[in-house]
């Protein structure tokens, strides 16, 4: 049956059917944990296993669709162009809040990461997954991780920090709402950023603005702090 | 793409004529990208470099928002579905960290939470340092 599936068509028109009841589900439950892409995921992954076809078939496909996430990467400048005005009052605790946190993700990432004998690709893979989808498995490929492992991992983050964020939130005492915003969005992306839309304006602004400076950010710490930390 | 990308550019005004300019101011930038990336071999990926030369556009007036606004609308509010087929490449990588999945699991939930924390606690102190102005 592998061999009539040898076509681009099958890997873009399972995605496009596991999307479209992810999308469903979400809807009908409401919650982070079943986010469309999880779902589809879960979908897609226990098709190929199934019907025992290879993931090579299935990429030929879905090279086309990663293809489309470099333009997509690129449009990242316009919601962050968007809320870039929000910066005039605070820039410099927001930005300064978005490098330490960054930072701090990276090199906990590593250290833990060492201290738990992970190896050294598995590591790589985990540094980028704060930022937003797009960039961290960009990144990713780029300092010699696995992107597929990052994706994972970006979404743990994500989903952990929409469910969870208001109670880290409550637990480190973070009150003020720009403070609540930056942290959601330096280190649960859109995910994060679409329980700070729940929480109030400011709080989605600030985080939807984190978003893209802590990918940027990312991108030029990570390669420096592995190279002094790694060696 | 196909299926999804033709009723929603043909309800726009303007219609298609303006997507394939919009589309060719991002493709541009994105290949200026790659090119500068692959002349410098700075360690940023392409598509970053485009997003920063994109910001930059913008804040200059070079790029107006109306210009790109059809492409962009399209590809934020379908980002999610792009990822798909990379994190379906997990099956493959799954025996390199079968062995280690919880392990990686708690740290990815362990640095969530620091680094939450700290962001947060980071923004607030240097905020409350300059003397509570909100």
């Amino acid at each position: 049956m592998t061999n009539y599936l040898d076509t681009p068509l099958f890997g873009i028109f399972l995605s496009l059917i596991a999307f479209q009841i992810g999308m469903y589900v979400n809807k009908r439950t409401k919650m982070a944990i079943f986010s469309p892409l999880v779902i589809a995921l879960i979908i897609v992954i226990s098709t190929l296993n199934f019907f025992h076809i290879d993931y090579e078939i299935f990429n030929k496909g879905g090279s086309i669709i990663t293809f489309f996430l470099g333009p997509a990467t690129v449009i990242l400048a316009v919601p962050l162009y968007k809320q870039i005005n929000r910066l005039k009052d605070s820039a410099v605790p927001i930005l300064i809040g978005i490098i330490v946190g960054s930072s701090f993700s990276i090199i906990s990432v590593i250290v833990l990461g060492k201290m738990f004998g992970l190896t050294e690709v598995v590591i790589k893979s985990l540094v980028p997954k704060a930022t937003t989808t797009a960039i961290s498995q960009e990144l990713s490929a780029q300092i010699g991780g696995i992107p597929a492992i990052t994706i994972a991992g970006t979404m743990v983050n994500g989903i952990f920090g929409n469910l969870m964020g208001v109670y880290i939130m409550k637990f480190f005492k973070i009150k003020d709402k720009e403070a609540v915003g930056v942290a959601l969005g330096t280190t649960s992306h859109a995910v994060g950023t679409a329980k700070a839309m729940e929480l109030g304006e400011v709080q989605g602004g600030m985080s939807s603005l984190s978003i893209s400076i802590a990918g940027i950010v990312t991108v030029f710490l990570a390669p420096i702090l592995i190279k002094l930390l790694m060696g | 793409m196909g299926v999804l990308i033709v009723p929603f550019l043909y309800n726009q005004e303007g219609g298609l004529m303006r997507v394939f300019k919009e589309l060719a101011i991002i493709v541009g930038i994105l290949l200026f990208s790659y090119v500068i990336q692959q002349l410098t071999k700075m360690p940023v990926p392409a598509p970053v470099l485009g997003m920063i030369i994109l910001l930059l556009s913008l804040l200059l007036g070079v790029v107006k928002l109306e210009d790109i606004e059809l492409v962009s609308r399209f590809f934020l509010d379908h980002l999610t579905f792009l990822f798909v087929p990379s994190g379906v490449g997990l099956m493959v990588v799954w025996g390199i960290i079968k062995d280690q999945w919880i392990i990686i699991f708690l740290i990815s939930l362990l640095t969530t939470i620091l680094a939450m924390g700290i962001t947060g606690i980071t923004v607030q102190l240097i905020k409350g340092n300059k003397g509570g102005d909100k």
